[in-house]
């Protein structure tokens, strides 16, 4: 890639800095605009179209992660790509995984696996941590809550246990779409059966991205459907770590 | 339960076991510690609880609180002005507590220290509605001047309608300057017989000398300081103590050094009255008891446990609008923790440990106000327990001792928030603040005030142009700055005069070396208003807005520009060369006593106050809206996260502002990691990081929006709710209710 006389660009939404819930330690997070799902609790709707997003070189991205090499790397963290759908943009992506790689960055890559084949096998061998988005584990739910299909995430599970690359699970738990206690069960009994799975992050589902929707005139198909209350989260973290796995 | 503390032994026996040489034959503490200290690099296993007794008398304290809180003060005493023996031994609960003394004869009962300034006296009796005794104010408004007068005779009348406008702010001329930190370790391993000794061979050093002015005050003041020794060792013996001699066990240790405080604080109602850097230094009397057989674990920590409800419970009698300033009854017992010796090893000792752990045996105070000097090489088990202390209690604040360790050595203490000192070599004069976001419109409008339209600086030449521009803009703020730093340090000298003269701290002197070193501790605040407004017309276009008088009111700002607090070097570079170029100019002034000049980047929970007292800015801030607190970054305009605000930060130069560069975050739990188990290594991750940087110091709340908003409406569940401002903690139930919206419209760094 490094031959190409034009330089590798992407779209990128924006870029912020976290603790904890983007992978391990002090992370420099980059949002890729585009994603091909439309999930009805979506908090950041602002990255669904790629055109929107603020064009950037990886010589530009990686002159911003730089100055923060130093900071994650003293803080036991690393770079995260996430989005929107990282994977919408395959080249970029791979571009700048290997890139921070070659800072001797710890890299992850956060996907909803939907866009799984798209990823190479050089882009994942760049990526030291994955962290999978399993929306629902219910064909039928999967479609209505994100209008894709399920299978490609689950083909993208496997192929990440067959080359041995740790993952994180995150399971976004809305009231009413995905607490069913079969559904999340099932999902467990999946994740059991990989070998390359650290942790299953279930992350309540809040609405502080619905002023966003505001401000882009587009509906929030969710508004008026409740958090989840703090005993319905510890069951479904209980159902996960039933399961042998550890859960959060 | 009181043990024996009469009767002489030697020094010999005090000393059994002890190790090394040049402490013996000088007063030199830290060589005393260097040789017999034992660093501790596991975890928090060891620590003991709480005893009964440790919650009988702290409980029997603690039930005074609410009313404390709802009257503002407990009770005073308004017809005897403190010293360090004018008051009958008070106690919270004679047969059980360990650690003896109060400030008066009851615990929470203030006292006046008209020596300050009478003013300030009568105000606080009058709001907390006591009459002011007609003997004292006819003493101290006829026979006796206070540092207060004296000040206002010399005051120019520049300083003094600085001072009004608010441009220079919360100069110590009507209270107790404090900041000076006694060596009280001092008391514990000489005993004042021997220091009496040291002074008086100080003090014979200088008969030689022609009688200058300067050795003439030497003199005077060293003649003071033996009597204040003297007072030290009468007040001890009203609470059966014998300090004359050196503390013989780990129990007299921890009762000779507190003594030593507890006089300074009778005798000075100082704006911070800090302890030190104390644990470690205990820690080796609290290991040779241990390694005698003479206390377990769990007796170590109650001494450590009942001497730190005595420092929780350090009162001054001030005024509303003093609390309102610094938000609630701060007294910033600071007792620096850890650090790093010059030698390598770890400063970090079990009772480093024990210090922190009175947060849990006691619960989460915002008093003393725990330090930990951090460096990425402290202990892990160390460094971890620090942070997890900090998750649950918010009470605790870091401070580089990988930057102070070069300049100040490895026995530095932090004064109030963020000053570092040489305990004992090192005193400093605190000097405040002056806002650096109004000098900037006064640049605009030629030295007029943008709120009352008075001209306050020397008239210049106002910026007239519909527009900002930079270059002109830069050259009119150098000049009002030039006028700033040269108004404000002759305005401290004569405060620092007249202090030493009228307020001298005799006792806290009493436990520095002569000569002492001493620090010009200047100030700035709107330090993140200023530096962004010069961004915003950098790189936006700023446009004018005056009223009918060709005044400067407001500003209308077209386009974006770069905020400090974002990592960006555009905006950072503004900010740091502010910091600079004003010390720059501090330096050019000389200071009272040869002082040192340094400044803070500081502005306690002023911020708020400040922020009332400025008009429009041209970074789009509304005129009364707070400052951002210390160094932070606006409140709101930090958008990429606490790292990347941390690193602007620490983008300010140390060396240019030597007294301190404050930091305040807040971060959700949730945003130091989904799993609970985690969040103290993030936060471990997080301060390494930070320090690695060249940050300096940071405060770390770990806290909820919906806590602190529940806090509000429901002040009553939570009493003992604690939350870190700008260099020191404070209970956030006690804050005024503008104050709790500035906290809680502060930057939350969480992760959604």
């Amino acid at each position: 890639m490094n031959t190409a006389v034009e330089p590798v660009t992407g779209r990128i939404h924006s870029w912020d800095l976290s603790t904890g819930v983007d992978g391990p330690g002090t992370r420099f997070v980059l949002f890729l605009s585009g994603c091909p799902l439309r999930c009805l609790y979506c908090a950041n709707p602002d990255t669904w179209h790629m055109r929107d997003g603020k064009r950037a070189t990886v010589d530009e991205v990686m002159a911003e992660i730089a100055k923060y090499r130093a900071f994650i790397s003293t803080a036991g963290g690393g770079v995260t790509l996430t989005g929107g759908e990282a994977l919408l943009q395959p080249a970029f992506t791979a571009a700048v995984l290997r890139r921070c790689k070659e800072l001797g960055l710890h890299t992850a890559l956060d996907t909803s696996g939907f866009l799984g084949p798209r990823a190479s096998d050089e882009l994942l061998a760049d990526t030291d941590l994955v962290l999978l988005d399993i929306k629902s584990f219910d064909v039928r739910t999967y479609r209505k809550l994100t209008g894709g299909g399920l299978s490609p995430t689950l083909n993208f599970a496997t192929r990440l246990d067959r080359l041995g690359l740790p993952v994180w699970i995150r399971y976004v738990l809305v009231p009413g779409w995905t607490d069913d206690p079969a559904s999340v069960d099932g999902l467990g009994a999946f994740l059991a059966g990989l070998g390359n799975v650290d942790r299953v992050d279930v992350l309540p589902f809040h609405k502080l991205g619905a002023h966003k929707y505001d401000a882009l005139g587009v509906p929030f198909p969710l508004r008026d459907t409740p958090t989840p209350a703090p005993d319905l989260v510890e069951r479904v973290r209980e159902q996960f770590r039933h399961h042998g796995l550890r859960a959060y | 339960m009181t043990a024996t503390m009469t009767g002489p032994r030697a020094a010999t026996e005090a000393w059994r076991g002890f190790a090394g040489t040049h402490w013996r034959d000088h007063i030199d503490v830290r060589d005393f510690i260097q040789a017999n200290y034992t660093p501790y690099v596991g975890d928090a296993s060891f620590l003991a609880g709480p005893t009964e007794r440790t919650l009988a008398v702290w409980g029997k304290v603690a039930r005074l609180f609410p009313q404390e809180r709802r009257r503002g003060i407990l009770d005073v005493d308004p017809e005897l002005p403190s010293t360090i023996t004018s008051h009958r031994p008070g106690f919270i609960d004679r047969d059980r507590e360990l650690i003896v003394g109060l400030q008066t004869d009851a615990p929470l009962k203030r006292a006046i220290m008209p020596n300050g300034g009478l003013r300030m006296v009568e105000n606080g009796l009058k709001a907390y509605g006591y009459q002011a005794d007609p003997f004292v104010t006819r003493v101290f408004s006829t026979y006796r001047k206070t540092h207060n007068d004296g000040v206002f005779d010399a005051y120019t009348p520049e300083m003094r309608a600085a001072r009004k406008a608010g441009i220079i702010t919360g100069l110590p001329d009507a209270y107790g300057r404090g900041r000076i930190i006694g060596d009280y370790r001092r008391v514990a391993l000489y005993g004042t017989d021997r220091l009496v000794e040291a002074k008086q061979a100080e003090r014979a050093r200088l008969d030689a000398r022609p009688s200058s002015p300067d050795v003439i005050r030497d003199r005077e003041e060293l003649a003071e300081q033996i009597r204040a020794l003297g007072e030290l060792t009468e007040m001890a013996a009203s609470y059966g103590c014998d300090v004359s001699r050196p503390a013989a066990t780990a129990h007299e240790a921890v009762q000779w050094l507190y003594l030593g405080f507890l006089a300074a604080v009778k005798e000075q109602n100082g704006a911070a009255m800090s302890l030190g850097r104390t644990s470690t230094f205990l820690d080796v009397y609290l290991q040779r008891d241990l390694d005698e057989g003479l206390i377990d674990e769990t007796h170590a920590q109650e001494l450590v446990d009942d001497f730190v409800i005595k420092l929780r419970i350090v009162r001054f009698l001030r005024t509303p609008e003093y609390d309102a300033l610094f938000s609630g009854d701060p007294t910033w017992v600071t007792e620096s923790i850890g650090g790093i010796g010059t030698d390598g090893r770890p400063l970090v000792t079990r009772t480093s440990f024990r210090f922190l752990q009175t947060l849990y045996n006691l619960g989460p105070a915002p008093e003393p106000n725990l330090t930990v000097l951090w460096s990425p090489r402290l202990p892990e088990g160390f460094k971890e327990f620090c942070a997890q202390a900090s998750i649950d209690t918010s009470a605790i604040q870091y401070e580089s001792d990988d930057l102070m360790r070069p300049r100040t050595g490895d026995d530095t203490a932090i004064a109030c928030c963020v000053s570092a000192m040489a305990v004992g070599r090192q005193m400093q004069f605190f000097g405040a603040r002056v806002n650096l976001a109004k000098a900037l419109l006064y640049a605009i409008n030629g030295g007029r005030d943008e709120m009352s339209g008075e001209q306050i600086a020397p008239e210049m030449p106002a910026l007239t142009g519909e527009y900002l521009h930079y270059e002109e803009l830069s050259a009119a703020y150098d000049r009002m700055l030039d006028w700033l730093a040269a108004t404000y340090v002759n305005a401290l000298n004569v405060i620092h005069y007249m202090h030493d003269k009228y307020a001298y701290e005799r006792i806290e002197m009493a436990l520095h070396d002569h000569p002492v070193h001493r620090f010009m501790a200047c100030g700035i605040a709107g330090l993140s208003v200023a530096a962004d407004s010069l961004s915003a017309v950098k790189y936006a276009r700023v446009k004018v807005v005056r009223d009918e008088t060709g005044l400067a009111v407001d500003y209308e700002v077209e386009g974006g520009f770069p905020a400090y607090g974002n990592n960006d070097d555009r905006a950072d570079a503004l900010a740091a060369h502010l910091v600079e170029s004003f010390m720059a100019k501090v330096r050019k002034h000389p200071a009272h006593r040869d002082a040192e000049h340094t400044q803070s980047v500081l502005t306690i929970t002023s911020n708020v106050v400040y922020g009332k007292h400025t008009g429009n800015t041209p970074d789009g801030r509304r005129a009364g809206a707070p400052f951002a607190p210390g160094a932070n970054p606006m409140n709101g305009r930090d958008r990429h996260g606490v790292a990347a605000s941390a690193l602007s930060v620490a983008k300010l130069p140390y060396e240019q502002a030597r007294d301190g560069i404050s930091l305040t975050t807040t971060i959700t739990p949730e945003g130091l990691g989904h799993d609970p188990a985690e969040r103290a290594g993030h936060l471990v991750g997080i301060l390494d990081a930070y320090m690695a940087s060249g940050g300096f110091h940071m405060n770390v709340n770990v806290l909820d929006r919906a806590t602190l908003e529940d806090a509000m409406e429901h002040p009553e569940k939570y009493p003992e709710l604690t939350i870190r401002v700008s260099g020191y903690a404070v209970n956030f139930v006690r804050l005024t209710r503008e104050q709790q919206l500035d906290v809680i419209s502060r930057t939350f760094h969480g992760s959604l």
